[in-house]
């Protein structure tokens, strides 16, 4: 399933170049490859949480590898998404012990509440819905990650009404 | 209360920054480590009889007396903090509330031995984590403890957080330094070892951060005090991630050698089955160890007490036993459907497999689908047997020991349940409403 064309022009922001530039000067000498997976991470921070060819490119060149190692790296690891995703990805954990304490029921009414089926984005773009496996937070479950947040115990559906409100204030307050 | 030697300065306020983790003690091993010989601490952690805390239990000593010093190439220290066995959610909690036990640690074993340079590989799902780890080998480095000329010693060393990207088998230690590489996660065929060919075709170790966290103790009070903890074959303490059915998931420190029933059903630890039900199974030591029903965790075949040690664990081999492993431990009540759980485990192998080997590419494929239809009430009886002989021919055959993570918890539920299985492929309406773990006599032979 490789990417979509952005058709915009990609260039990291000056201050993203620095970190750029300081996550390559990491490696010894001649291993600077070893920045791939971290200067990926850094594409999808800066442009909308997934990778497009353009950007797959524009790393390609700034490390000096030929594009296809990063298709097979970037297409291998389950963090970099290949497609547009809304403002917020939701990522619910679905592996055994998160789901015998409700992942599932967390599942469903996700689906209900935002009219969207798994892999979906709502129509005002803002969610998207994702399961993942074991996200190291099985004592919490049910569970979900969204960007730098870990959200544990959504075991009730006041407690997922007051996610998705607050992520949707968060929206607002951003704009 | 047990002894604690992780965990004991973990409720301490502030203990997250460089200043009160300093105040109270810390980083002194560093400081008693860089007047030592490096290879007189490689004795030292010989001597404490530890264990890798990542699941294999291998020797650590042991495991770094084999790195390759002599050819006098760049050596390599790699902390595997990927985290990603179902029911381990151990080396976050350190991590998280206690980042600069980690920094000591890799600060110590690196000198140990004698690399210059080292990386913590955590999970990428772990965002605030690695922001975390990246303040603390600042603020270490601010004071002298990382750098070059480390407390005027003359050694350098500098620690890289490198982060992952989502993919279960990075924490397999070569398809770790193959991501680190900035590659796919593909495991390499062994020999040779990391010790040998490593990291960027170096020397290389690769430790569990709970191991890693372990060695400033270790060197502050010797080996030896740290064999006294736990029990013979089983030195020290562990950390266990419990989870499912219980009333206090969470991240306990235990002394090794802790009957199960007491970590269970203490108030000081799990506090027993949620909700007033009866215990039906145990996963002891994350996902890719067999499961064990209620009587045989908490009693060996011989009818002993089961303790959480390594040997106690794993008494009576697979047919009645099974591992200590990661120590992710999972509870099942008994409404849980143990072809179900199952079933999710195998789904998860076949979404995680990196693909090289057939046996573990296509076996794990079978089994998830298998599972899916006797799971769906669309299962033969033959279908019970064919899950048997599929994970016998994924066993021992692959590249990784994914593949047989993958095959053990198939063949410890058929094994263990297997009258669950007939009954989803005999009733299979009545089974998705009822519960037949708990029945008594199977009705077909085993395989
Ligand atoms: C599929 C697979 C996944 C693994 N995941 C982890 C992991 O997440 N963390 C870890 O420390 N070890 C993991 N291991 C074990 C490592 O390969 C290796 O044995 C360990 O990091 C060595 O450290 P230790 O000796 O300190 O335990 C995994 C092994 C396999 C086969
Ligand atoms: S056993 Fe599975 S995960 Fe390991 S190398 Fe083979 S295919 Fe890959
Ligand atoms: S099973 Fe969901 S976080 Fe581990």
């Amino acid at each position: 399933m490789l990417a979509v064309k952005s058709g915009k022009q990609v260039e990291f922001s000056p201050a993203a170049m620095d970190r750029a530039r300081e996550i390559i000067s990491r490696y010894p000498d001649g291993k600077q490859k070893s920045a791939l997976l971290p200067l990926l991470h850094l594409v999808q921070d800066e442009f909308g949480n997934w990778l497009s060819v353009d950007s797959m490119d524009y790393i390609a060149r700034l490390l000096h590898i030929q594009p296809i190692e990063v298709y097979e790296v970037a297409t291998f690891y389950s963090m970099y998404n290949m497609q547009p995703v809304g403002r917020f990805l939701l990522e619910i954990c679905h592996t055994g012990p998160c789901e015998i304490r409700g992942a599932e029921e967390l599942i469903s009414t996700l689906q209900n509440k935002l009219l969207i089926k798994v892999g979906e984005t709502s129509a005002d773009g803002m969610f998207t819905l994702k399961r993942v496996e074991c996200l190291a937070a099985c004592g919490y479950a049910p569970m979900l990650q969204c960007g730098m947040h870990y959200h544990e115990f959504l075991d009730s559906e006041e407690k997922i009404d007051r996610l998705l409100n607050d992520l949707r204030s968060k929206a607002t307050q951003n704009n | 209360m047990s002894k604690k030697i992780l965990l004991d300065k973990i409720n301490i306020e502030g203990i997250k920054s460089f200043d009160v983790y300093r105040a109270n003690g810390g980083y002194a091993s560093v400081e008693k480590a860089l007047k030592m010989a490096p290879n007189d601490v490689i004795e030292e952690v010989k001597k404490s009889g530890l264990r890798g805390r990542g699941g294999a239990g291998f020797p650590t000593g042991m495991k770094w007396s084999f790195l390759d010093k002599k050819s006098g190439r760049p050596k390599y220290l790699v902390c595997n903090a990927d985290e990603s066995e179902p029911g381990t959610f151990k080396d976050r909690y350190l991590m998280e509330f206690i980042p600069h036990l980690l920094i000591e640690g890799m600060i110590v074993s690196s000198f140990a031995l004698e690399a210059n340079l080292s990386f913590i590989y955590v999970r990428g799902e772990f965002r605030w984590i690695i922001k975390i780890l990246e303040q603390a080998i600042a603020e270490a480095k601010r004071a002298g403890f990382l750098g070059k000329n480390i407390l005027g010693t003359g050694y350098d060393l500098e620690l890289v957080v490198q982060t992952g990207a989502g993919a279960y088998i990075c924490g397999e230690e070569t398809a770790l330094l193959e991501s680190l590489e900035g590659k796919r996660g593909l495991p390499r065929i062994k020999p040779p070892f990391p010790a040998v060919v490593g990291l960027y075709g170096m020397p290389t170790v690769v430790n569990n951060v709970e191991s890693i966290a372990v060695v400033p103790w270790i060197v502050l009070n010797s080996g030896e005090e740290y064999a006294k903890v736990g029990t013979a074959k089983s030195a020290g303490t562990k950390l266990i991630s419990a989870c499912g059915n219980i009333n206090k998931p969470g991240v306990y420190e235990i002394e090794l050698g802790l009957p199960v029933e007491e970590f269970i059903f203490s108030e000081e630890y799990c506090g027993g089955i949620a909700n007033g039900k009866r215990m039906k199974a145990v996963v002891a030591g994350g996902s890719s160890v067999p499961i064990l029903p209620t009587e045989l965790i908490l009693k060996t075949a011989a009818g002993e007490n089961r303790l959480m040690s390594y040997e106690s664990l794993s008494d009576g081999g697979f047919a009645t036993g099974t591992m200590l492993g990661s120590g992710g431990f999972i509870v099942y009540d008994e409404d849980q459907c143990i072809v179900r759980n199952t079933w999710n485990f195998a789904r998860f192998y076949h979404h995680e497999s990196c693909g090289q080997c057939s046996p573990c590419r296509e076996g794990t494929g079978w089994m998830e689908r298998i599972l899916h239809s006797i799971e769906n009430g669309h299962g033969k009886m033959s279908d019970i047997d064919l899950l048997w002989d599929v994970q016998r021919k994924i066993e021992g055959n692959t590249i990784c020991p994914l593949g047989d993570a993958a095959a053990w918890p198939v063949a410890s539920a058929i094994r263990h349940f297997r009258e669950e299985f007939e009954w989803h492929v005999m009733e299979p309406k009545e089974c998705m409403n009822r519960n037949y773990g708990l029945r008594e006599k199977s009705i077909m032979s085993i395989a």
